[in-house]
């Protein structure tokens, strides 16, 4: 088994070695939280278009049922996450960055948890890729590492190298590593059911080395389901390093290369799935679950009751806080993620999304809430750190003066907004806040840019057209003028004619009577 | 109050940057102490007192906080490498001038910490160079092989009134063991070589006259220690020390190289003069250097690379104030042509 797990001999740019704090939460093993009496679920809680709501107010749904339908080529289902009454579909606050409120729906459950299943598919290599791709999509899978990106086009190319992201590096978070512990024959299934479908001869589990019973319990996994290693697993362990699961980090923790600038992973033959996606996928597949529900970690000091529990999407905030007894007295805030790039929920009646991997209820001081900054001095420390080697107070100075374009060619939309930066710098300078508010500008004139151009070019194109339409009357004009003309002189020459003709008779009549006398 | 993330600090702060530097001058000034005596302590206190004043005094002036604007302790750091960087009993308004026109014109009047183009510090003591040459170059010979040492007392009086109880001016006190007035080696060597002397001749000259190993290079082995303490600590980067003193090393030698008779040999570049407190506490100064990895080397580089051909060819027995300065206009340049390849753009 030696030759499946090695250490990596790789290594990325800058990192920073945050305080972990994951024991916290990994000292549990995995627990229900139950279902809420509400649930508020957010339709546009993926990445892409929000999807279209298909109940109405007062319909009965199951679990798993669908309630919001994916429209468009990016986006995705969105199911009941238990069985209840529709309350409500209205502008609800959602677990979102920006604390505002969108399209919702409200089940008031009823505790009774009636679901209903997909058809399971069992023998999933004989079936057909794109009946599949059906399911994942149809499932509602996203990815749940954090980027919520809908999972069935990440599976949709083939290629040689799956890698899987269990690297969890972000401190507090400890649920891809309890679900290693406690499910590894299940994800090996679900990792050999990815690979599969993708194509890949070879899989990579990427892991940090904090991590050893998680590496340990996968071992064991594809010593049983796999002696020979037909799958041709590996398991690469990478030191603890923040941000190690990042995943253009990762890849190139792997394999010592990086994903050439604006390309995906894809350029290198390489996909790459975190590790509770693939369980997801695989439970769609061969159980025909949708993704109602995810493993999410509950920590923080505030909080009483911590660990990894099965989590319904759209669990409202507050109930959760009920469920861990979180000592509201010392409760600072409420973070949605990990610290370096989580975000405060700020009404904490929004309901958890598909990627709300963890909730940190932080008591005072837990975490580094102030906004207090002293002036950069310069010295370079955030530059050490960036995992993608950019220059983060160059971009500091561009975005904070506003010169975008310039901050634009210090490679600004490089940036992963990983947080590394903003947490070594000793003036505590919040920078990605800064990042945030340029690429958001940068991306906002040039909406205003194409819309002026197109503006533009819709009027150059009247003035045009008018121009035309001018030049065309004039000449129409002009044939009209020179045919009146033409005819005037026709007439007048028919006119000098007839007077020559006469002057002709008049002098031929003349000569008549000369000849006479 | 709303935060986006990350919502997590290493226990790093400025103020704690600079109380490490002020911590790490600490070898170099006791070892200036025990060769210079009072006078390197008179002009410390000043120099710190008045930085901290005028700070506060233009902090006022501007509407800002001035309690947390002292609390960073930049002005503290301006203040004692200024009063590193003066003559021991140097005249009090030479440091007064110095240090209140390094903060008030070198460091606010570009808008404070963090927006000076030039090392406030150099500026202040390039001030004083140009302005009171013959006091800013009336080095006391190291202590020990003074012809008339100078007491606490004396000190004073010298440092308040230029005058000690005894009717004695400075003059009297910048003699050595066989009765010459002497400057700082490098002062001694630069004069000699301009007067035809060899270099071995000069080196013979300063070992008879006890300078070796005496003062200086002590004094430049205190401040190669607070800096490789600054190191460690990962106060500063190694990128600018090692351009500079590499650079200084590699002149140099190819200077003596060329002519050994009419250079000063890199041994003697490297741990005389400022040197040492240029290349680990000045020249690292982050916010007039230079930013990228390989920018701070050139940036490095060029301050040594300079150092060499004024000490040699200059007018100034010593350099680092002038190549700094130099090096500071360059670095928004450097840092222009030497940013790091990102993620991605690497060659495969």
């Amino acid at each position: 088994m030696d030759s499946i797990q090695y250490t990596t001999q790789y290594q990325f740019h800058g990192g920073i070695h945050p305080e972990e704090h994951k024991e916290l939460s990994n000292q549990h093993s995995i627990g229900e939280l139950g279902v809420p009496p509400q649930l508020n679920i957010y339709l546009g809680q993926h990445n892409g278009q929000p999807a279209l709501p298909v109940v109405n107010v007062g319909d009965y749904v199951k679990r798993g049922q669908l309630i919001g339908r994916m429209q468009g080529n990016l986006s995705a289902n969105v199911h009941a996450s238990s069985s209840g009454t529709v309350k409500e579909i209205a502008l609800r606050p959602v677990a979102h960055a920006s604390g505002m409120n969108d399209l919702c729906v409200v089940i008031d459950t009823d505790g009774n948890d009636a679901s209903e299943y997909l058809e399971p598919i069992a023998d999933y290599a004989s079936v057909n890729k794109q009946v599949l791709l059906d399911r994942v999509a149809e499932a509602g899978i996203v990815g749940l590492g954090g980027a919520a990106f809908p999972s069935n086009i990440k599976l949709m190319p083939r290629v040689n190298h799956l890698i899987i992201n269990a690297a969890e590096c972000e401190p507090y978070i400890s649920c891809d590593d309890r679900l290693m512990r406690e499910n590894a024959d299940e994800l090996i299934n679900a990792i050999q059911c990815v690979q599969s479908i993708i194509g890949a001869q070879h899989c990579t589990i990427g892991i940090e080395d904090n991590k050893q019973e998680a590496i340990n319990a996968l071992l064991l996994a594809i010593e049983k389901q796999d002696p020979n290693n037909n799958s041709h697993f590996q398991i690469c362990v990478v030191p603890t390093k923040y941000p190690s699961g990042g995943e253009k980090q990762l890849i190139e923790l792997i394999t010592g290369k990086q994903v050439p600038a604006q390309q995906l992973p894809l350029a290198l033959g390489i996909i790459m799935h975190n590790v509770a996606t693939a369980l997801a996928v695989y439970r769609a597949i061969t159980k025909g679950e949708v993704l109602t529900q995810r493993l999410m970690t509950i920590t923080g000091k505030a909080a009483t009751i911590r660990g990894n529990f099965w989590t319904r999407i759209g669990t409202p905030f507050d109930w959760i806080l009920e469920q861990a007894k979180v000592n509201t007295q010392v409760l600072d805030r409420v973070i949605m993620g990990g610290p370096m790039m989580g975000f405060e929920i700020q009404k904490l009646d929004s309901g958890t999304v598909k990627s709300t991997n963890c909730t940190i209820f932080a008591e005072t001081n837990e975490l580094a809430t102030s906004n207090n900054s002293l002036p950069c001095i310069r010295c370079g420390l955030c530059a050490d750190a960036c995992p993608v080697s950019l220059l983060p107070q160059q971009l500091y100075w561009h975005s904070k003066s506003e010169e975008f374009n310039k901050a634009e060619h210090y490679n600004l939309f490089d940036c992963i907004e990983c947080g590394a930066c903003s947490y070594v710098c000793p003036s505590n300078i919040p920078l990605v806040q800064y990042y945030r508010f340029a690429k958001n500008e940068i991306v906002r004139q040039s909406d205003e840019k194409a819309k002026a151009s197109h503006a533009r070019e819709r009027h150059e194109f009247r003035e045009l057209r008018l121009q035309r339409e001018k030049a065309e009357r004039a000449e129409r004009h002009r044939k009209a003028a020179e045919a009146r003309k033409k005819a005037a002189m026709q007439k007048g020459e028919a006119d000098e004619k007839k007077a020559t003709i006469a002057d002709a008779v008049a002098r031929a009549k003349a000569r008549k009577q000369q000849s006479k006398d | 109050m709303l935060k986006s993330s990350p919502f997590n600090q290493a226990s790093n702060s400025v103020t704690q940057l600079m109380l490490q530097v002020i911590l790490a001058t600490l070898p170099g000034a006791l070892i200036m102490f025990y060769f210079f005596g009072w006078g390197v302590l008179f002009n410390l206190l000043t120099c710190s007192l008045v930085a901290m004043a005028s700070e506060a005094a233009i902090l006022k002036l501007r509407g800002r906080d001035f309690k947390s604007g002292l609390s960073d302790y930049s002005a503290l750091v301006t203040g004692i490498l200024i009063g590193l960087a003066l003559p021991p009993l140097a005249p009090w308004w030479v440091a007064v001038i110095g240090t209140f026109f390094a903060i008030t014109f070198a460091k606010h009047v570009y808008g404070g910490l963090g927006y000076n183009p030039f090392n406030p510090a150099m500026v202040g003591y390039v001030l004083l160079l140009i302005s009171f040459p013959v006091a800013m170059t009336s080095w006391l010979p190291p202590q020990n092989i003074a012809t008339n040492a100078v007491n606490f007392l004396d000190s004073l009086n010298l440092f308040l009134f230029e005058i000690d109880s005894q009717g004695n001016k400075l003059n009297f006190y910048l003699q050595n063991a066989d009765g010459f007035t002497m400057a700082t080696p490098l002062d001694e060597l630069k004069t000699g070589l301009s007067m035809g002397f060899t270099t071995a001749e000069l080196q013979d000259k300063l070992i008879l006259t006890g300078w070796v190993n005496q003062g200086w290079q002590w004094v430049n082995i205190a401040f190669l220690v607070g800096g490789l303490y600054l190191l460690t600590r990962k106060v500063i980067h190694w990128y600018i020390p090692v351009g500079m003193l590499g650079a200084i090393f590699l002149t140099s030698g190819l200077l003596t190289w060329i002519d050994p008779d009419l250079h000063i040999s890199p041994m003697t570049h490297l741990f005389s003069g400022a040197t040492m407190l240029g290349a680990f506490f000045i020249a690292t100064d982050p916010v007039s250097a230079a930013t990228t990895p390989k920018g701070r080397i050139i940036f490095g580089a060029g301050i040594g690379f300079l150092v060499v051909i004024i000490r040699n060819f200059g007018g100034y027995p010593d350099a680092v104030a002038f190549a700094v300065l130099l090096l500071n206009m360059a670095a928004p340049l450097i840092d222009h042509f030497t940013q790091p390849k990102v993620y991605g753009t690497r060659d495969a």
